[in-house]
C-alpha cells in the first residue's frame, strides 16, 4: 500500500470544481452537492506527504510520465460535500511493453479506493500512468 | 436546471447531447490550482516549447472532466453514473475548440451505457469515453 489518509469533501471545493471545469449546473452549488464524478483527482491534496512524494516512491521521470486513462466506479451514490472518507492508495498492476516507437514503455495502475466511515467502498479510481523509456 | 432522464426514455443509437468548450489559459491556470496540480507543462508556455508543444497542455484530468460532464448534466440530477472511464489519446493546448458528444450503445433496464468523444476543430479524437448511469424510475 502507499498510503492511507483522510478527505473531506468540501462544499466550496466542490462548487470551485464544477466552476472550473465550465458547469454551471446548480446542483453542485448547495448544502448536500454531490461531487463531479473527476472531483476525486483533488484527493491527492489531502496525502500527509503530497504527490511530489509519491513520484519519488514511484520513481518516476516525470518528464517521461503520461496519464494514459482513468476509470472511476461507484457502487453507490456519489459521494456528497461533507462526506469524510479514507483514502486507499495501492498499485495494482506494473507492466512492461515494447513501444512502437522503440524503447520500453511501462504501464502502471494506481487503484485508489474511497471508503465512508462505516468501511464501506464509495467509490474506486483507476489511473493508468505511463512511462516512455529512453527512445534507442 | 438540466432535465431529467427516466428509465424508458432512451434507446440505443440516442445522442448524449453536445457540449463546446474552448479552453484558455486562464481556464488551465484555474484547473491546476483546483487540483494542486504543479505541473509546468499546464501553465508555461516556454517549458512546453522545450517538451515540443505548441502551448501548455490541457490536464488529462480536465479532458476527462468535459466528458463526465456531458454525461452527468444529459442524465439529469437524479440519475446515478456508475462507471465511467476515459482514454488520453491527443493533448489539447488553449484555443483549441474541443467538442464533446456521445452515444447510447446499450440499454439494461435502469443502466444505460453511453460511448463518449472528445474531438478539436481538426477532427482527431483527444479523448474516447464511457459511461454507465442509473437512470430513476418515471413515477419514483
Amino acid at each position: 500500500m502507499l498510503g492511507e489518509y483522510e478527505m473531506v469533501i468540501e462544499r466550496g471545493k466542490v462548487a470551485e470544481f464544477a466552476r472550473a471545469t465550465g458547469s454551471r449546473s446548480p446542483g453542485y452549488f448547495g448544502d448536500d452537492a454531490p461531487i463531479p464524478p473527476t472531483f476525486l483527482v483533488t484527493s491527492s491534496f489531502w496525502a500527509p506527504e503530497g504527490e511530489d512524494a509519491l513520484v519519488q516512491r514511484l520513481g518516476l521521470n516525470l518528464p517521461r510520465v503520461l496519464h494514459g486513462g482513468q476509470e472511476f466506479s461507484f457502487p453507490g451514490r456519489l459521494p456528497h460535500a461533507g462526506d469524510r472518507l479514507t483514502v486507499r492508495l495501492t498499485v495494482e498492476s506494473v507492466t512492461e511493453k515494447a513501444g512502437r516507437r522503440g524503447g520500453n514503455m511501462t504501464f502502471i495502475v494506481l487503484l485508489t479506493r474511497y471508503l465512508a466511515p462505516d468501511g464501506v467502498v464509495v467509490a474506486e479510481s483507476r489511473a493508468t500512468t505511463i512511462e516512455r523509456g529512453a527512445a534507442s | 436546471m438540466s432535465a431529467q432522464l427516466f428509465a424508458g426514455d432512451v434507446t440505443v443509437g440516442d445522442t448524449v447531447g453536445e457540449l463546446v468548450v474552448t479552453p484558455t489559459e486562464i481556464t488551465l491556470f484555474r484547473f491546476s490550482a483546483m487540483t494542486w496540480n504543479p505541473h509546468r507543462i499546464h501553465f508555461d508556455t516556454p517549458y512546453a516549447a522545450t517538451e515540443g508543444y505548441p502551448g501548455p497542455l490541457v490536464h488529462a484530468h480536465l479532458h476527462g472532466s468535459y466528458l463526465a460532464r456531458l454525461v452527468v448534466e444529459w442524465a439529469g440530477p437524479r440519475s446515478r453514473l456508475t462507471r465511467f472511464r476515459w482514454q488520453n489519446r491527443q493533448y489539447a493546448v488553449p484555443g483549441d475548440e474541443l467538442r464533446i458528444t456521445g452515444t447510447v450503445t446499450s440499454v439494461d433496464g435502469r443502466l444505460v451505457s453511453c460511448e463518449l468523444a472528445e474531438t478539436n476543430q481538426r477532427g482527431e479524437t483527444c479523448a474516447p469515453g464511457w459511461a454507465t448511469v442509473e437512470l430513476p424510475e418515471k413515477n419514483s
